[in-house]
């Protein structure tokens, strides 16, 4: 009988041990959450403002304190900005283009053939294009525009994708870990069915590297939508200027008005963000698996 | 062992120069060829010329002239403005590398709580990164406003007169700063992430066994297993701090009097607003000098620190 009650009250006090540490395990998590949400609303703060000013009204975007769920949209914003934007956005989304498969196409020839090809010169040939990183673009701009001014570059679309196509150290290092990893079986069992060495790379390896090819994809489009640099410096003529820059060049001209400034800004950053919600698994793992090694 | 299963397979026979041999090199080379196309004229060609420049008055308009070394004399001699981007560059490194480090390493550390819903969190803090220097940079311009500003707005909800922070020499750097955290702590977040989730949980158990309170898990073990992603870090964030631009460009334009005319941005006006090719190429050259000097000091230091288990 007093077994029974001793052991009675060592559950119910287990019990309420359980409790107490649920509770706290509760309340903890709370804690974190409420920590996090804080940080995550101070990260998405100026977005969210940049959206919502982009529906306002110009006398209400200032205001104090600041709502960020206006009561009237103003869809006008993007009726005006679309009267100048049509032709930053088009060179943007060409530039992207031109930009992503060029660099796919050209780093992943050069990936396959450094990873799996055994050929003369490979090894040297690879640690010098890794040694270019070395040192950093600043000393190569200069330079680039004397160059871009003696064949008459200058003023045109080419500075801005050629070199990034052709000189994509970071994608082709990324595409050869990845390359590197095919079991070999593979290739050796086309070889035998008679494939050609650009029909194994064509038909059995790109599709083999796909989530790779999706990242080195994404740091090309941002690497050439987010470009300011270039453009800043290469083009003079109005309309062969890129959106993002557009914005901060022509913002007493055209977007003299906060909300079509804030509405031109919004449009300049949702090609972005649809994309790298599209693909933020293979992202997040090429910048891992650039930076641990 | 592949590789030598592999050369044992080949006869030993064979001609050096066999068809196949050849054919093998050619086709290499092809695959290669456009890329070894753009490192020499993209990288190569245009490094030698910069070197050459930088011993000129180049200007873009007439034939250089052979300066000699007049053009880093004079950066280091004459040019107070050059001092200045030196040392608004120092300050904005202060300022950037431990803030970011430091508060990447707390979002990690947030980020790697096995909880509901936390890649929802990650995904927020990581969005900056991807989004464009020019769009945020002109909405932080807003923000930092002294009158009508959102921030100056909520330090007077806690009884603070906010400075003019862009028109303040004061306090332009440090707006600098807090955008340039904000915008960048994304990426050092998610490699400290990687890091994180590379500790194996045994030495946890252990770490448990021992008696180790989470402060003295996380300082003995999270903390030394972490430091060979903290010192990747370190260089690629010393790398890139000495050469912010963007922010700077769209935020301050330099200004007010120069308080934020950081290294690059003072080569920029000296190159494309000035037209002084031939010294902007000898300040690329320094810069380039000064990153190798400390990323091989960083090198050397490591092993003081870098814990590789």
């Amino acid at each position: 009988m007093a077994n029974v009650s001793q052991a009675l009250a060592r559950t119910r006090a287990g019990n309420q041990a359980r409790a107490t540490v649920m509770l706290g395990r509760f309340g903890v998590n709370l804690f974190f959450y409420a920590l996090m949400s804080a940080l995550a609303v101070a990260f998405l703060a100026p977005l969210l403002w940049m959206v919502t000013a982009s529906l306002k009204p110009e006398h209400l975007v200032l205001s104090l304190p600041p709502d960020f769920l206006p009561r009237h949209f103003r869809w006008e914003n993007y009726r005006e900005v679309f009267e100048v934007i049509p032709l930053f956005l088009y060179n943007s989304v060409k530039l992207a283009f031109l930009t992503v498969t060029g660099v796919l196409l050209v780093t992943s020839l050069a990936a396959y053939a450094f990873a799996r090809l055994d050929f003369w010169g490979r090894d040297f040939a690879f640690s010098v294009l890794l040694a270019t990183l070395m040192v950093p673009g600043i000393v190569t701009l200069i330079p680039l525009y004397i160059i871009y001014k003696n064949i008459g570059w200058i003023d045109t679309h080419y500075p801005l994708w050629v070199p990034k196509v052709l000189h994509s150290v970071f994608a082709t290092f990324l595409l050869r870990q990845f390359f590197k990893q095919i079991p070999q079986e593979l290739e050796d069992a086309a070889r035998i069915d008679g494939a050609s060495t650009f029909q194994i790379y064509w038909r059995i390896m790109l599709p083999q590297v796909k989530p790779a090819l999706a990242a080195v994809g994404i740091f090309a489009f941002l690497d050439s939508w987010n470009d300011l640099f270039g453009p800043l410096i290469f083009l003079n003529s109005l309309e062969l200027q890129t959106l993002p820059v557009a914005l901060k060049l022509f913002q007493g001209e055209f977007f003299s008005q906060v909300n079509v400034l804030m509405a031109g800004a919004t449009l300049s950053i949702i090609p972005i963000l649809v994309v790298f919600f599209a693909a933020q698994k293979y992202f997040l793992q090429g910048i891992t698996m650039t930076g641990i090694k | 062992m592949a590789v030598k299963a592999k050369a044992l397979a080949r006869p030993a026979t064979r001609p050096r120069f066999s068809r196949r041999r050849v054919r093998q090199n050619l086709e290499g080379w092809l695959f290669i060829a456009p890329v070894v196309v753009g490192v020499l004229s993209f990288y190569f060609v245009p490094i030698l010329i910069s070197f050459y420049t930088s011993f000129t008055n180049a200007d873009g308009l007439t034939k250089p002239d052979w300066v000699g070394l007049f053009n880093y004399q004079r950066l280091f001699t004459r040019d107070q403005f050059f001092r200045r981007s030196v040392l608004n560059t120092l300050f904005y490194v202060v300022g950037h590398i431990p803030l970011t480090i430091g508060l990447a390493l707390a979002l990690a550390l947030l980020c790697n709580r096995p909880m509901r819903g936390v890649t929802w969190f990650r995904t927020a803090y990581f969005i900056p990164v991807v989004t464009n220097v020019v769009a945020v940079s002109l909405v932080w311009s807003f923000f930092f406003s002294p009158r009508g500003g959102i921030i100056n707005w909520g330090l007077s909800l806690v009884g603070i007169g906010g400075p003019a922070w862009l028109t303040d020499t004061t306090w332009a750097m440090p707006a600098v700063i807090i955008v340039s955290v904000w915008f960048g702590v994304g990426y050092p977040m998610i490699i400290l992430l990687a890091g994180l989730q590379g500790i194996p949980e045994i030495y946890y158990d252990a770490a448990k066994i021992d008696g180790a309170s989470t402060w003295g898990r996380f300082r003995y073990v999270t903390l030394p297993l972490l430091t060979p992603a903290i010192f990747f870090l370190t260089i690629t964030q010393f790398i890139s701090s000495f050469q912010v631009f963007g922010i700077i460009y769209v935020l301050t334009g330099g200004g007010p009097a120069r308080a934020t005319s950081v290294y690059i941005y003072y080569l920029y006006q000296n190159a494309f607003q000035n037209s002084r090719l031939g010294y902007a190429s000898a300040m690329a050259w320094v810069l380039f000098a000064a990153i190798a000097l400390i990323t091989l000091v960083q090198w050397k230091l490591q092993k003081r620190w870098v814990i590789y288990d």
